[in-house]
């Protein structure tokens, strides 16, 4: 059986703790270990902050859009925004000697970290789509 | 929504800043880059910050830490952490910055390792 939760956001910070609720909620009702769960949140949380200001540059007249798909195996979660997309290949590796004392860049490194599968990719009708993947 | 606080004390002449609530990119990131730039614009650069209370980082909070203790050492001061949660420490952990940061979890350890 597969569950489907929609919501767009704006792009503003002020809605993303928005997003954390009904990552909360979908993960609760599926089971997942309080662990698991906090990390699926900070996942989501990584991918939308990108999406928001990387992506779509806080550009107010641009959503993100999450959709979140609970099946039986586990949950996935597509996270897309209406920007110019990028390659992720190309980041520099957080944990590399050289990049230890960089402020930024650990995102996506965490978003790989926490869930089983993480795709980049460019959306059909344009903009970048996340799939993060957590199995149960 | 945990508001972000920051709370400041003296031991001896080590600042404790009593860290609580959530650093992310809308909240706390901005407060402790500025606590911390303001401590040592009044010279104040034996930093210890508590994150005890701390309830969510994400990597934007995890870069302001790191922003915190590189401008800490370059105006010649020294930026320490205090009990560390379980998930700060392992953010911290898997990307190798527990390799950089002196972390305790022992308060009188902690101050007195400054001296």
């Amino acid at each position: 059986m597969t569950e489907t939760v929609e919501l767009s956001i704006d792009s503003k910070l002020e809605f993303v703790d928005l997003v954390a609720s009904v990552t909360k909620s979908v993960t609760t009702k599926m089971g997942f270990s309080e662990d698991d769960a906090s990390w699926i949140e900070l996942a989501v949380h990584e991918a939308v902050i990108n999406a928001i200001t990387h992506g779509n540059k806080s550009a107010d007249d641009k959503q993100v859009d999450v959709r979140f798909v609970a099946e039986r195996d586990g949950l996935t979660i597509y996270v897309r925004d209406y920007g110019a997309g990028f390659d992720p290949s190309t980041l520099p590796d957080p944990t590399d000697e050289a990049n230890l004392l960089n402020p930024s860049g650990r995102g996506i490194f965490y978003m790989r970290t926490f869930m089983d599968e993480v795709e980049h990719s460019i959306h059909p009708e344009g903009g970048s789509l996340v799939r993060l993947k957590k199995q149960k | 929504m945990a508001q972000f606080t920051i709370k400041e004390r003296q031991a001896g002449d080590v600042t404790i800043l009593d860290l609580s609530g959530k650093i992310t990119i809308g909240e706390g990131s901005v407060q402790l880059r500025e606590a911390v730039r303001s401590q040592l614009d009044q010279g104040k650069k034996k930093l210890l910050l508590n994150l005890g209370d701390v309830s969510y980082v994400d990597s934007s909070g995890i870069g302001e830490l790191v922003s915190s203790y590189t401008t800490t050492n370059n105006v010649g001061g020294h930026l320490k952490l205090l009990n560390l949660t379980k998930k700060i420490q392992d953010l911290l952990m898997i990307t190798k910055l527990l390799t950089v940061f002196q972390t305790y979890d022992n308060e009188a350890e902690a101050v007195a390792s400054f001296n």
